[in-house]
């Protein structure tokens, strides 16, 4: 089959690989009919997570159909033949964690959990297409996949419903919704939200759901303020301001925002000194993040407030304002997507028709354009929100 | 500072100081970094693997599992599991009479036998055996199972000790089966953990994957964590998940 792989930082290629097998009963292999590079995909082409090795095939957004499924899979939980969409987060259903809907924290799935202890004191769950550190499983970028504990993690999809509408719910719309879900929002909040791709577009939005009075969204591409505004959402272009917290500030009546949503993690930018220091430090391998946005938030939130942090984070940061966070009482809620909890709740309301998830696409390319298009998304250029890759096309991109 | 912290920094310094010269030399593509390259990841190899000299014979460990102190009595008592989830245990076979004879997988398919008896065994609560005199492997078990609080499930507690007696060949085997007996007996913990609760322990051997370079096929080589023999599990645990239910 054809697979999208890591040939190191920078290096995407499209290779022809060895089919997936069955490698244990709970397995399933799913033909895969769209697949989406995400945002966090990004941090491992530019080469920042560890644990990543040469040949790693990527992808953790996708959907297809089972063709293939395990001897310890009960008929009535899988069969050959369903319409499935993949969580991101690879969950055995059965441990502590599990029981717990901590899904994304689950005991079991990570076989190279020892990694991340090392990193991290315990292992978050195994991942799709990730590093080695969370798992190392074969990712979704690629025409074919093995689907581990496939009892637990994929969610059956009724037919006539197109794949755009539903391949999201595979990570960007769960993750947007539980990193709104985790803002904690009661009545009259203003959430503010830093970042404005895929997850945060779904965040604005999951806000609103959730009863927020008024979202503020944060960028610097005016194409991504725009599709903010269009779901609502008040906007900052952090380049044309001179203090984000200020602005925030004048714009809450001094009270500040009452939820601050991290849509950004270990990669923000920033025109300020700091920026140059933590990419100095990124660059020297003394910093593994560039915590600007986590700042900011901290900074930014009214007394009391939460902070919500979906954006991903790998390692040990510098100069996070802990004095504010502690003096000013607040909360932080962050993790991977407990995936299956959201999965099939959201995906009753896009068959009620409450969102469309298809508004974020973009581009639409086959398996061949996927290289060329890490890149056009990683450097913003051709108003690229959204990649969905059809994996078996061999067509011209569609926009 | 306390010896085993200065060792712990030089493991550490050599580890970080040997990927770096690593990788510095691999971004040089030249016979010069090359040579850097080469330096450097032996270096972070020694350190990475590298043991304290004041090892301890003993290793105590324990995990939390999501299933009933009868369940996991009933799988440890029965001594045929224990390949099921003992890496480098490749077969376990118990005679009437009460012998329990193991067979171990050293590195390129060594072998080493030893053989042991029940010492203690009291139902859903503890069970030790030891090596027989005269073994090979002085290889002494004790496993005490307690009901977690709360209903969240057993709290396993392994105590074992482990010491190569004779000399040569099987001596050096030993030895290298002893050079982390703490990481594999919760490795092996950690995978006994997986398969009561799952039925299935997760792996990634043998999925399909892109070309690698020869670094990281040299790096797989030599990898302490790389299966001394190749798992064939999955008849193997349907037939044990049987078993359990």
């Amino acid at each position: 089959m054809k697979a999208i792989c890591w040939m190191g930082t920078e290096k995407m290629s499209v290779e022809t690989v060895p089919d997936p097998n069955i490698l244990n009963p709970r397995d399933a292999i799913v033909r895969i009919t769209s697949t989406c590079i995400c945002g966090s995909d990004l941090h491992l082409y530019n080469g920042y997570i560890p644990t990543l090795e040469q040949g790693d095939i990527l992808g953790h957004e996708f959907m297809g159909e089972v063709v293939e499924v395990g001897g310890g899979i009960k008929r009535d939980k899988l069969k050959v033949g369903d319409r499935v969409v993949v969580p991101f987060t690879i969950a055995c259903g059965r441990c502590f964690f599990c029981e717990r809907q901590l899904w994304s924290c689950c005991d079991n799935s990570n076989p190279n959990y020892w990694i991340a202890e090392q990193m991290m004191g315990y292992s978050p769950s195994g991942l799709f297409g990730y590093t080695h550190m969370m798992g190392g499983y074969s990712g979704g970028q690629a025409q074919y996949a093995r689907v581990p504990y496939a009892d637990v993690g994929p969610l059956k999809l009724p037919d006539g419903i197109p794949d755009d509408k539903l391949v999201f719910l595979s990570d960007i719309f769960p993750t947007g919704y539980m990193g709104a879900e985790n803002c904690n929002i009661q009545q009259g909040d203003t959430v503010a939200i830093w970042g404005c791709g895929p997850v945060a577009q779904f965040a604005i939005r999951s806000a609103f759901m959730l009863g927020a009075e008024r979202v503020i969204a944060i960028d610097r591409f005016d194409y991504r303020l725009r599709l903010a505004e269009a779901a609502g959402a008040e906007t900052i272009n952090y380049e044309e301001v001179d203090s984000i917290v200020e602005t925030l500030k004048d714009m809450t009546a001094n009270i500040g925002p009452d939820s601050c949503l991290d849509a950004v993690g270990m990669e923000a930018h920033s025109d300020d000194f700091m920026y140059l220091i933590d990419k100095t430090k990124q660059a020297m391998r003394i910093e593994s993040d560039r915590p600007i946005v986590l700042r900011q938030c901290i900074q930014a939130c009214r007394k009391g407030g939460t902070v919500s942090v979906p954006g991903v984070y790998a390692g040990f940061d510098d100069k996070i304002p802990m004095g504010s966070f502690m003096n000013k009482a607040l909360t932080m809620k962050t993790g991977q997507t407990h995936m299956m909890r959201y999965m099939k709740p959201l995906l009753d309301r896009i068959e009620k028709g409450d969102i469309d998830p298809s508004f974020v696409v973009s581009h639409r390319v086959s398996i061949e354009q996927a290289p060329q298009m890490y890149k056009t998304f990683r450097d913003k250029q051709d108003y690229c929100t959204k990649v969905v890759l059809d994996p078996w096309s061999n067509g011209a991109s569609v926009h | 500072m306390n010896p085993t912290r200065s060792i712990d920094i030089q493991r550490w310094g050599a580890v970080l100081g040997g990927s770096t010269l690593a990788l510095l030399g691999l971004k040089r593509r030249s016979t010069v970094g090359m040579a850097m390259a080469l330096a450097g990841g032996t270096l972070a190899y020694l350190g990475a693997t590298s043991t304290s000299p004041r090892r301890d014979p003993v290793v105590k460990t324990s995990v939390l599992v999501n299933a009933s102190p009868e369940d996991v009595y009933r799988f440890w008592r029965n001594f045929d599991n224990l390949p099921l989830f003992m890496r480098h245990i490749d077969s376990v076979r118990t005679s009437p009479g009460g012998r329990i004879s193991f067979v171990a997988i050293g590195p390129l398919g060594t072998q080493i036998v030893w053989d042991a008896e029940i010492s203690n065994d009291i139902p859903n609560e503890a069970l030790s055996w030891s090596s027989l005199p005269g073994s090979e492997l002085i290889v002494d078990c004790s496993v005490s199972i307690a009901k977690a609080a709360a209903n969240r499930g057993t709290i396993i507690t392994v105590l074992m000790s482990y010491r190569p007696r004779s000399s040569g060949v099987s001596r050096t085997i030993a030895q290298f089966l002893a050079a982390y007996p703490s990481f594999w007996i919760k490795q092996d913990l950690r995978r006994f953990k997986a398969l009561i609760e799952t039925g299935e322990i997760p792996t990634i051997e043998g999925q399909t994957h892109g070309p690698r370079s020869a670094a990281v096929a040299a790096l797989r080589f030599a990898d302490p964590d790389q299966p001394i023999h190749r798992d064939s599990h999955i008849n193997e645990v349907l037939n044990a998940l049987r078993r359990i239910a």
